[in-house]
């Protein structure tokens, strides 16, 4: 087996245990999808276009609420600017493959892809261009797979599900359990905080305003607080 | 309901504007350094916008008329408390999840 089949395949066993945390997300975005009105195929094409689960379910909601356009936008393209540092980080390592090659990695750049490549490649110095390009093009075997296979199947238990089951609350336990286990540092906290603060004093302002100031806050406390505790 | 003319420019531009993000520095800006600032807001985007896109939701539940609930309070607390102890995210949607389905039914 060639060097880089072999790097292909460890890509994929490392990514496949995080079916655990993709199955759940993808068939809640189906399911609460459906349950908003958006057909089978009006919420694959969704999740293929975007792949990028939390922006997915933000929007979702929003239009729901009948917000603004632009609003929904902002939202949802705030929710992905993380990923600009994914791009950032990958690029000492992936920037030297083909242009053809970098355009499909970054359609695949998503949360577990990232973190298991970034892993992978400060822990073996040795590895070499093909080989890291097909690790990571391993990662995203089972990630792609197992995200649009269950979107699917949320997508069919959706109209399955009975108004009762109060689901209108599966996407603030979502949200608050994603953002709970990324509050590694006081800054963090301090974002979060003044974010969450300062959307519900806004929340007058004509709809979802106050969420993007409030948020803009957040990221902007979330900074500052990074410098003092560096610089203290 | 949702407007299918919003939902089409939704997944268009959101699609478009989400590769765009991920291809930037890969793509097309190399090994160009971020300033510092950026480098910082761009690590709090995610902890700033999930938590403030539901906290109204959460205080004033279109569920129960806009009145707050202590059955969702209570399971925003345990999401928290669970999700900053362990530090892992399946293991507090699931206590929130737990939370917000049996509270109900041992206070009755």
């Amino acid at each position: 087996m060639s060097s880089s089949r072999k790097a292909f395949f460890r890509g994929a066993a490392h990514a496949l245990p995080f079916f655990v945390v993709i199955v759940p997300f993808a068939m809640l975005f189906g399911v609460l999808s459906s349950e908003a009105g958006l057909g089978p195929w009006e919420t694959q094409i969704f999740s293929i276009a975007v792949f990028a689960g939390a922006s997915q379910l933000a929007a979702l909601q929003l239009m729901q609420d009948q917000a603004p356009l632009l609003v929904i936008l902002a939202t949802g393209i705030a929710v992905n600017l993380r990923m600009m540092m994914y791009s950032v980080a990958l690029t000492p390592h992936l920037g030297g493959a083909p242009l053809g090659i970098r355009a499909t990695i970054a359609y695949f750049l998503v949360d577990q892809s990232f973190a298991l490549s970034l892993a992978e490649f400060d822990k073996r110095a040795g590895l070499t261009l093909p080989e890291k390009v097909a690790y990571f093009f391993g990662t995203i075997a089972p990630i792609t797979a197992i995200w649009n296979v269950a979107t699917a199947v949320g997508v069919q238990m959706g109209r399955a599900v009975p108004e009762s089951w109060g689901l209108d609350f599966a996407m603030p336990i979502t949200f608050i359990g994603m953002t709970a286990a990324m509050l590694r540092t006081v800054p963090h906290g301090v974002a979060m905080v003044v974010s969450v603060g300062v959307t519900l004093v806004l929340w007058a302002m004509p709809y979802g305003t106050g969420l993007l100031v409030g948020a803009a806050a957040g990221m902007a406390a979330g900074a500052i607080a990074e410098s003092w505790k560096d610089n203290g | 309901m949702i407007d299918r003319t919003t939902f089409w420019i939704v997944v268009a531009v959101l699609g478009l504007a989400t590769y765009l993000i991920r291809f930037s520095f890969l793509g097309i800006l190399g090994n160009h350094p971020l300033p510092l600032w950026l480098v910082r807001a761009l690590r709090y985007t995610a902890v700033a916008v999930l938590p403030a896109l539901v906290a109204p939701a959460v205080l004033w539940p279109p569920a129960t008329g806009g009145s707050p609930d202590p059955v969702r309070l209570a399971t925003v607390a345990v999401t928290l408390l669970a999700g900053i102890f362990s530090r892992n995210m399946i293991a507090a949607i699931a206590a929130g999840g737990v939370t917000f389905y049996l509270l109900p039914q041992l206070i009755g």
